[in-house]
């Protein structure tokens, strides 16, 4: 199944992995970023196109638990400023936190209308299965949660509910009918993945926890340059068209709630 | 169709499915032989223990492999003083925590292939003047192997099926602890079900082409299960 062609380019990326000129930068993301930092990534290798730079999604919490088993992380962009503020805290970082993005979470559904529905017709659907990322250890969960008690649907839809590792799997849940609707976030709504496929509504702030994510350089990239200037780049205009593309409200900006939710209509 | 990273993603679990079947082989012969050939009443906990990943959920696993090699744990502290640094999220962590979630599926082969041989072969050695280390290697191995071939065979496979264990202490570093089973994960949930296919479709393949491997060379394995 392996071309020539394939085989070739291991042969080169094997070569490529044992060079020294070139640093790597290992970045572990929470999963609602998935499409953002892609794109942001893409554009920072522009100019540091001998760099390599993996960037590993997931969890939150999951990371925040493996940076203090020393997994070799440089940089940590957590959904919840609590996790790298902790970290700091407990010596494991070689930066302030930097806020870098407000999230927002979204109910949104590949079969169902979402724009025509609020978490308070959640009880009345007819849905066998509703997908929330796992609220113990992922920040966009814990606001779903938050907001469904708010709403006070949360007792009536527990046993409907299903868990995702992460947002992005939550959304994987979603997208695959497995789960007729679900809440995900903003950011993963907007990527064309699921923009094409799916419509949301944007859940009211006021209903829970603001989710202010920050990011961190890790003690183990101290002295690494790259960590550094990547840190610089996330403040840049570029970087910061880029979140607002995917619904991210960033530091010192005003929420843009109303133009958002007039989108939704358009959905 | 495969990109750049599902490349990396194959070439790393080849080497740690490679690695741990030699470690395996080494470690789990001697073991295989002794289980085989001792009439020791304390065997037998230890062939439960050899046997326990077979039961366990890799989560058990995963969990205790990560407190016992973190910075905290026993042998963190040991690899550590040792110089070697910490073992979780790195190859050889995956290295060590494959060596004890496959070990089953090389001993117990080997040990039915040891078991299978019989006293008289050797008891004819020993007769013919051949101490146990030259009965081992003279008489054990060579009518054992087919057993050896179904134990490196299952060994390798198995590893390369891992994904609990690994999800737990690896962290999905490209090149470092990404391997096949997680990168299917992470484009399952990028969405990327086209490359999720290539690698999945692959890995299908392939574990059906191992087990008819396995049935061909050894055929007697049909009629045991």
């Amino acid at each position: 199944m392996i071309g020539a062609k394939a085989l070739s380019a291991l042969v080169v990326l094997s070569f490529a992995a044992s060079g020294a000129s070139a640093e790597t930068l290992r970045i572990a993301a929470a999963s609602d970023l998935k499409f953002a930092m892609d794109e942001i990534v893409a554009d920072f290798r522009q100019d540091h196109p001998d760099d390599a730079i993996d960037v590993i999604y997931g969890s939150s919490g999951n990371f925040h638990t493996q940076i203090q088993q020393g997994a070799p992380y440089d940089m940590y962009f957590a959904a919840d400023i609590e996790y790298p503020r902790a970290l700091v805290k407990a010596g494991f970082a070689a930066s302030n936190v930097r806020p870098y993005a407000t999230g927002r979470i979204v109910l949104w559904s590949a079969q169902l209308d979402a724009s025509e529905l609020t978490l308070a017709d959640l009880p009345g659907l007819d849905v066998v299965k509703i997908a929330i990322a796992n609220p113990a250890h992922a920040p966009y969960g814990k606001r779903a949660e938050e907001a469904m008690r708010a709403t006070q649907v949360w007792d009536q839809i527990q046993r409907k509910l299903v868990f995702g590792e992460n947002i992005a799997q939550t959304a994987q849940f979603v997208q695959s009918g497995n789960a007729q609707i679900g809440v995900i976030a903003l950011s993963l709504a907007l990527s064309p993945e699921l923009a094409a496929t799916g419509s949301y509504y944007l859940v009211p702030e006021a209903l829970h926890e603001p989710l202010e994510q920050g990011f961190i350089i890790t003690k183990r990239a101290a002295s690494k340059a790259l960590a550094a200037e990547f840190a610089e780049y996330m403040s840049s205009a570029n970087v910061r068209t880029i979140m607002r593309r995917y619904g991210f409200v960033l530091p010192g900006e005003e929420q843009r709630t109303s133009a958002i939710e007039s989108d939704v209509v358009g959905q | 169709m495969l990109s750049d990273n599902d490349l990396i993603a194959i070439r790393l679990t080849v080497e740690l499915a490679l690695t741990t079947t030699v470690v395996l082989l080494v470690l789990g012969t001697p073991l295989a032989w002794w289980l085989a050939r001792s009439r020791v009443w304390w065997k037998r906990p230890i062939a439960a223990i050899v046997a326990l990943p077979i039961v366990l959920p890799p989560t058990v696993i995963g969990f205790y492999l990560l407190v016992a090699l973190g910075p905290n744990g026993p042998i963190g502290k040991l690899t550590e003083t040792l110089g070697v640094g910490l073992l979780p999220f790195t190859f050889s962590g995956l290295v060590v925590a494959s060596v004890f979630y496959s070990m089953p599926f090389v001993v117990q082969p080997l040990q039915s292939g040891f078991e299978a041989i019989g006293d008289s072969p050797l008891e004819a050695a020993a007769t013919l003047g051949a101490g146990p280390v030259d009965r081992f290697f003279s008489v054990g191995l060579p009518l054992a192997r087919p057993a050896l071939i179904a134990a490196a065979i299952l060994g390798f496979a198995h590893t390369i099926g891992e994904f609990g264990v690994v999800l737990m202490i690896g962290g999905s570093i490209p090149g470092e602890t990404r391997v096949v089973s997680v990168q299917i994960y992470d484009h399952v949930q990028a969405f990327e079900y086209a490359e999720a296919h290539w690698l999945a479709a692959g890995l299908l393949v392939f574990s059906f082409a191992v087990l008819l491997a396995l049935y061909a060379l050894n055929p007697s394995t049909l009629k045991k299960t």
